[in-house]
Formats: C-alpha cells, structure tokens, sequence
C-alpha cells in the first residue's frame, strides 16, 4: 500500500507515534476536548494512510477488556471519571499503535527501531515472533482439528485436556525454535542478525515527526 | 580428482551413549550426486550434520574441498557445505524472500551490495526472482523449498546437502525440484526415501543401516539387494 504516511520513514513514525503516546497517557484528569482531538487526529492519519477508518477505530478497542479491570476498580471506588479517562487512554493508545503498525512494513518498523536504539535482542524478537506466530496459530489448528476428529467436538475441552494440549502446543514450539536456530547456525548465524542497509531519514521526515509532536504537545497543553 | 567431501571413520554417540554413526567411510567427488538411502534413525541425517559441523564427531574426521570439519574452520566449512533441510518453514526465517536469500552471506560478512547481487542471482536460478519481496509464509511448499535452496546457492557452496527435498511437494512440484537440482553444478548428497526421485539426479547411492554404510554402489542394485 503506498500513502503519505507509509512513505514515512519508520523511525520518523515511532517518534512521531511515542510523543503521541506520552501526551496521551499523561492526561491525569478528564480532558475530554484533548482527547476528542486526538481522536479525530488520529482517524485522520488512518484516512492519510489509505487505512479502512471503521475497522481501524473498531480495532484499537481490542485493548478496552484489559483495561475494563482497572476502570471498574476505579469506578467502584466512587471515581467515575477516572475509570472512563482509563478506558480512554487506553483506546487512544492502543489506537497509536495499531496505525504505526498497519501503516509501516515490520521490516522497515524493526530497522526503524534499531536506529532509534531498541535493543537488537528485542527487536530480534519481535522479528521472529512476528515470523512464526502464523506457523505456530496453524499448528495449533492442527492439533484441534486432530483432536475434534478423534473427540467429535472440542468445544468442551477439560481444563486438564486444554493444558495438557498447551504442553503440546509449547512443546512443538520448542523443536520448531531449535529447528531454525540449528538452520541460522548452519548458514553462519553467528548471534548477530544481518541488516540491510536501512532507507534514509530525509526532511519530510523529520518535518512530520517534528508537526506530529507539537500538535501532540499543543493540544495537550491547550485542551487538557 | 580430489574429492570434495572426504570422510574417514566418522563416530558420533548421543549423551545417553547411543551409538548414531559407527566409523563412516564416505567420499564425494565434485559434481557427483550420491543419494543416502535407508530406514529412519539409521543415521543419515546425523551424518549430513557433521558435514557442516553442526553436530562433532566423537571420532574420526571430515575433510571439506581439503579443510578439516574443525571449531576453527567452521565458518569456512559452513560456507562451503550447504545444508537444505527437510522442513523449509524453518530454514526461511527472514521477513522476506529476498532478504531470507540474502542471510548467509550477509552473516559472512560479503558488502550488502554484492550479498543482493547474489541473493537475486540464486533466487532467479531457482525461478523465484519475481517473489522477491513476498513474505516467505505467502508462499507454496514448492516455492518455499526453492527459497531455501536459493538461500544456500547464495552461500556459493561447493556441496549441496538435501534432507527429504520432496516431502510436501506435489508430483510438479518434485520434478521442477528435479530439473531444477540437475541443473546445479555442485556436489550433492541426497537423503531420501524417494528412490525415483533419487534415480532422476544420482548414478550412485550408499545404504546405511544402524549407524553404518552396509553397502554403496548403482541406486537399482542397492534397492534390488534391500528390498527397498
């Protein structure tokens, strides 16, 4: 997909999309103008990005059942604006990232990271977790279609059953990761991943970081 | 003609002191194409782990293009022997095709520049120039198995190491992988059960039985005297 935003440089994005993150997290007190206006900044970078405005906002709710633990404590605490502005940085957070995300290739987002100095070992794994979360989902889909072809069903798995088809699960996992450990060894992994040359960070990029944070700052300052 | 891979008495016993290899006599001359045959846990996977020194021998030795399988050589031997595994989804661990290709010889330390260059040369050799920048898990088993032997051919190795090319590809799928090997000048030593598949590339196999090599000579003289 090609967009102004996915023409960004990654690194440019991640500042851009961290300062967004910081502001949004440090609305201490319901500051319902700032965050409306986050959120309309951030459906237009969804629309900027070619990105289906809908889905994009539906999704970033996936976070809200983690958050919803904290917003009940603090609305049975008698804190009823507190818990919603959790439910809202929460939202708005998980709405940051998930445009970075969809908007940025993880290779050029994981490149990006490295020359903003995320840990290789980190980024490493968020490469390969990326790379096999697939592989191992279908392994899992293996094993259930295994089992509900012997059981019938596997809609009422017994607690015993479900962990012991985890233990499996996790078991399979571990060969598969000494699988590719001993296929990198044997093409000269060496403990260091090799990159390649990483595109370069040009103005516009800089500019964008550079508008994106002080609209963050701005409104944070103003409107909160 | 020297040969290319040369090994003389070759032991290697797991912790629990299973013998796997039991003194292995084996020689590859270059060019030549030597199918391993024989029933599982008979030790040929654990034989072509040696070759590149991803599994040490607990005696004798294994001579690579006149380089001794040694802690010092590894990254030499490495480049050298190049080991095309049984499950590609393993071997392509890379975001994309392209710099999955591209791994060895980046690890190796070759310029970027060049690495590319070669990355792309392998992968046209191999048909898959055009999937390039495709994630490797949007591709077929085929196309997979020939991403993992692009991977290798970028390496520039002199021996060519398959372990059960054939498992998940269809009838196309394994005589474009035939044609394909065919048509590789290097070494290589094919483990299989697929003994067709072994006839269309090697003249020559040796049959392993309970860690040794209990014969070796033509593919249909060695299936006629196994039963195989």
């Amino acid at each position: 997909m090609d967009s102004p935003l996915h023409r960004r440089h990654a690194a440019g994005k991640a500042i851009a999309g961290l300062g967004m993150l910081i502001c949004i997290a440090s609305l201490g007190r319901p500051a319902w103008r700032a965050a409306g206006a986050y959120l309309l900044l951030l459906a237009a970078g969804t629309a900027a990005a070619k990105l289906p405005v809908p889905r994009i906002l539906l999704g970033g709710a996936v976070v809200l059942p983690f958050a919803a633990g904290i917003a009940v404590i603090a609305a049975v605490s008698g804190d009823s604006e507190r818990a919603a502005m959790v439910l809202v940085r929460a939202y708005l957070s998980s709405l940051t990232t998930l445009l970075l995300v969809a908007s940025t290739p993880l290779p050029e987002l994981l490149a990006g990271l490295e020359k903003l100095g995320a840990p290789e070992f980190l980024l490493q794994v968020m490469q390969f977790v990326y790379r096999y979360l697939m592989v191992l989902r279908e392994e899992a889909g293996a094993m259930r279609d295994a089992a509900a072809s012997r059981a019938g069903t596997v809609r009422v798995l017994e607690f015993r059953k479900a962990a012991g088809a985890a233990g499996v699960l996790f078991a399979r996992a571990h060969n598969r990761a000494q699988a590719i450990h001993r296929a990198m060894v044997a093409r000269g992994f060496e403990g260091r991943m090799p990159a390649l040359r990483q595109l370069p960070f040009r103005m516009p990029d800089a500019v964008f970081a550079a508008g994106t944070l002080a609209v963050a700052v701005a409104v944070r300052a103003v409107l909160a | 003609m020297n040969p290319v891979v040369q090994v003389r008495g070759l032991r290697y016993a797991y912790e629990d002191g299973t013998e796997a290899l039991k003194g292995i006599d084996f020689d590859l001359q270059p060019g030549e194409c030597v199918a391993l045959l024989g029933a599982n846990g008979s030790g040929k996977t654990t034989f072509a782990l040696h070759l590149n020194g991803l599994l040490r021998a607990s005696g004798g030795t294994v001579v690579v293009d006149g380089l001794e399988v040694r802690e010092e050589n590894l990254k030499e031997i490495r480049r050298r022997v190049g080991l095309v595994f049984q499950d590609s989804e393993s071997q392509l661990f890379m975001p994309t095709v392209l710099e999955d290709a591209a791994f060895a010889p980046l690890a190796a330390g070759v310029a970027e520049k060049v690495a590319l260059e070669r990355a792309r040369r392998a992968l046209e050799q191999v048909g898959m120039a055009h999937k390039a920048h495709k994630a490797p898990w949007h591709l077929s088993a085929g196309e997979k198995k020939r991403v993992a032997i692009a991977g290798i051919l970028a390496e520039e190795p002199k021996v060519l190491v398959l372990d059960e090319p054939t498992t998940f590809l269809d009838p196309p799928g394994q005589r474009g992988l035939a044609e394909l090997l065919a048509s590789l000048p290097q070494a290589k030593i094919l483990i299989t059960h697929d003994v067709a598949f072994a006839g269309r590339l090697c003249s020559s196999a040796v049959f392993f039985q309970e860690g040794r090599i209990a014969a070796r000579g033509g593919i249909t003289a060695i299936v006629h005297e196994f039963h195989w």
